[in-house]
């Protein structure tokens, strides 16, 4: 049976564009796979497109709130269209990165410390003191990032005391609860995994070494402000405990299909876990297609099995 | 998981690393500063209908006489399509250029049409003077704050910008020339000064003629060729025509004139008028450029202008943004939060907004996005962080009740803003986005 895929990019978080642009590529590389590939907003349109003539099935790629919060997911199971990616309830705990982070330390995955709150608790107990509580508790630097969100929006490396209250205005701006989490110094890389027959595996692990220093928006999106080397310049039990850490984080959070996760080796050799990614970026920059392309395989091929693995799992798995 | 602590990083021929742009190493030095930048793909998500665009300068184009326009260009390439569709001459349609001398004469200037040479908009003509006179390091001063768009022409063109004490007349004459005194002083080489006199692009001020005059003999006193932008002239609200400082300076200014504020911006058809020298030399450089302006745009507008009654159009333009900028004003007077201020607009699509309590307009864009309306923020028009306390809003293309809307979801956004910062205290002294790259909009951005 020939195949019909919906892409489902764009949505109204500040990731659009970048959804818009890994929808379109994916889009592109189902194609070259032979499959009917389209991509669609979401809008009011959407769902009586989709029920008007079902695909065979959806390929949720909206960025941000929406789309990896579990909400479109949820959407997607109510009208029964197979859809590739973790369920609602995986991508709701996942996208939160306090409860992601709990439930992967209480598994034994080594995950910086960090203490999420809204902004209504600073207002009540006041911020100069519950800033320099927290300071005190996690230690300089901080990474100071909105609690639900992805590329980096909102995120910042506070060294001092002083650049703390402008960092947590700046990451409110993206949510109402910010995550102020210890700073591991060391190796950042990102570890893809995909699960065929045999369950989930990682992809050769991606090294990202940021000319400013942050892997920041503009370090993300702008080809040539960054440097990528995959697999990453790790001692090979170092690649394996993150390959491990990654399927660990991807089994332990309940996810299906393909997930990235973000991680940290620090100077002790130690693999931190930071955030996993339910849908991943797939533009020209982004980390999951370098990882296909050190894998010896191809994006086309990889895409395809996975809205293969969707299509063919029974409802109930939803 | 803990393993063997990591070896140091040596360079690895299997394992060079890749930067996913072969060409990384070779770029100019002009282009170290084109990336990407957050602000601006939060501007991805205000092209979306949801969202009310208070932010790019588009003209509301849907009061065109499009039906006129379509029968108009079927006739065009029916009767004269192969000259309209094949190159023409560097400098521009000789008719088009007859008729700009007319156009510009309603701001009181008189030209001849070999002065006049036609560019793709005026910010080509722009891009274009400041290619003929400026090196790399040449000082340009500008309005505080100045039109994003020539900031990134300066930008590109690596010259040093100056910004300029700006009162409510304008560009300060004093101030002007301190800054171009301290220039020399310096050992800086001052080239040009860059001004929209006329319902400024962000301010929507407008300079009044004994200010023209200063700002003008300031340029003559001290050498530097004034580059006048004027693509708002026409649309004035009271149907007055400022007299451009051009009309009292063939020689020392160049003035740079368009049709997309006054009839379409997609046709892209836009002027300089310039001294003899220098419009040679412009021309020699478009010819480098584009080898000639479009001939199809270019007979486009001669034809409407010499077949429509434009300047009626023109004029239901000015009434309806006339009544967009009421709804503007109204609206802020009632819903703004107390001690924020704006200019009043006597023309053109554009007032500046200024917040209290040290807030950050740019800090504040992502909740803003969220709440489904989109600015511009202040730090746009400067070069120097400038503006962190303002924002441009633009009327010329939501509908009033679009613009009500956006106005009382913004209001509600600086109040949480305002909570925020009460909280947590003035944020000036860091940068919590990335303020790299450009941001602004991209033209398109309605």
């Amino acid at each position: 049976m020939s195949q019909r895929v919906v892409v489902i990019a764009g949505g109204l978080s500040p990731e659009r564009d970048v959804s818009i642009r890994s929808g379109r590529r994916v889009a592109e590389d189902l194609r070259k796979a032979g499959i009917e590939a389209q991509v669609r907003d979401i809008d009011a349109t959407l769902i009586p497109y989709l029920l008007e003539d079902p695909p065979t099935c959806a390929f949720p790629l909206v960025h941000g709130v929406a789309g990896e919060d579990g909400s479109l997911q949820e959407v997607l199971q109510s009208i029964g269209l197979p859809f590739v990616g973790s369920g609602a309830h995986a991508c709701r705990r996942s996208f939160d990165k306090a409860i992601a982070g709990a439930l992967l330390a209480d598994a034994g995955i080594s995950v910086p410390e960090s203490i999420a709150l809204p902004q209504a608790m600073f207002r009540d107990l006041g911020a100069p003191v519950l800033l320099a509580a927290i300071a005190e508790q996690l230690g300089l630097p901080l990474v100071i990032k909105p609690n639900r969100g992805g590329s980096a929006l909102g995120v910042s490396v506070v060294h001092n005391a002083e650049e703390l209250p402008a960092a947590m205005v700046g990451a409110f701006a993206y949510g109402e609860v910010v995550l102020i989490q210890r700073y591991v110094q060391g190796t950042e890389i990102a570890v893809a995994v995909t699960e065929d027959g045999d369950g989930p595996s990682a992809m050769p692990a991606v090294e990202i070494v940021p000319d400013s220093g942050l892997y920041d928006y503009t370090a993300r999106y702008t080809a040539g402000t960054t440097e990528f080397f995959t697999p990453a310049r790790l001692p090979d039990e170092t690649l394996a405990a993150a390959a491990q850490t990654a399927i660990r984080a991807h089994e332990v959070l309940g996810l299906r299909d393909w997930s990235r996760s973000d991680l940290m080796v620090d100077e002790a050799g130690t693999v931190w876990f930071l955030e996993v990614n339910v849908a991943p970026g797939m533009t020209e920059t982004s980390l999951v297609p370098q990882a296909i392309a050190a894998s010896d395989t191809s994006a086309s091929i990889v895409l395809a099995a996975l809205v293969e693995r969707a299509t063919t799992r029974s409802q109930s798995e939803d | 998981m803990t393993v063997p602590p990591n070896p140091p990083k040596l360079p690895n021929p299997a394992n060079p690393g890749s930067r996913l742009d072969p060409w990384v190493a070779s770029y100019a030095e002009r282009a170290q500063g084109m990336t990407t930048s957050a602000i601006r793909a939060l501007f991805s998500v205000a092209n979306r209908p949801e969202v009310v665009s208070l932010a790019g300068g588009a003209p509301f184009v849907q009061a065109l006489p499009l039906d006129d326009f379509a029968d108009m260009t079927a006739k065009l390439i029916r009767e004269r399509g192969v000259t309209a569709l094949q190159y023409c001459t560097g400098q521009g349609d000789e008719r088009l250029r007859e008729q700009i001398c007319g156009v510009m004469e309603l701001s009181g200037i008189d030209a001849h049409p070999d002065d006049v040479v036609i560019t793709t908009g005026s910010q080509m003509a722009l891009d274009l003077t400041v290619r003929v006179f400026c090196d790399p390091g040449d000082v340009v001063f500008v309005e505080s704050p100045s039109y994003v768009g020539a900031l990134g022409v300066f930008s590109s063109y690596q010259c040093e910008v100056v910004h300029v004490m700006t009162d409510d007349d304008g560009l300060n004459p004093v101030a002007l020339s301190e800054a171009i005194d301290t220039a020399r002083l310096a050992g800086k080489k001052p080239k040009l000064i860059y001004t929209v006199p006329t319902y400024h692009n962000p301010l929507g001020i407008t300079q009044p003629p004994a200010r023209r005059a200063e700002v003008l003999q300031v340029a003559k006193s001290s050498g530097l060729l004034l580059l006048e932008d004027d693509p708002y002239c026409l649309l004035g609200f009271d149907g007055e025509v400022p007299r451009a400082i051009r009309a009292d300076d063939a020689d020392g200014v160049v003035y740079l004139g368009s049709f997309s504020k006054t009839i379409a911006s997609g046709l892209r058809v836009g002027w300089a008028l310039a001294p003899h020298g220098v419009r040679e030399k412009l021309v020699l450089a478009s010819e480098a450029s584009v080898l000639c302006p479009s001939n199809f745009s270019q007979l486009t507008v001669s034809e409407y202008l010499a077949t429509s009654p434009w300047l009626e159009q023109i004029k239901g333009f000015r009434e309806l943004y006339r009544e967009r900028r009421d709804a503007l004003l109204e609206s802020m007077e009632q819903m703004m939060p107390p001690g924020t201020t704006w200019t009043v607009p006597d023309g053109g699509f554009f007032s500046w907004v200024t917040l209290p309590n040290g807030l950050d307009t740019t800090a504040m864009l992502p909740r803003a996005i969220s709440g489904l309306v989109a600015y511009v923020p202040g730090t746009g028009f400067y070069v120097d962080g400038q503006g962190r306390d303002a924002m441009r809003l633009s009327y010329c293309f939501p509908e009033p009740d679009r613009i009500r809307e956006g106005v009382r979801r913004l209001s509600g956004i600086i109040e949480t803003e305002m909570e925020l910062i009460e909280t947590f205290g003035p944020t000036s002294n860091s940068a919590p986005l990335s303020r790299r790259g450009p941001t602004t909009p991209s033209p398109e951005l309605p």
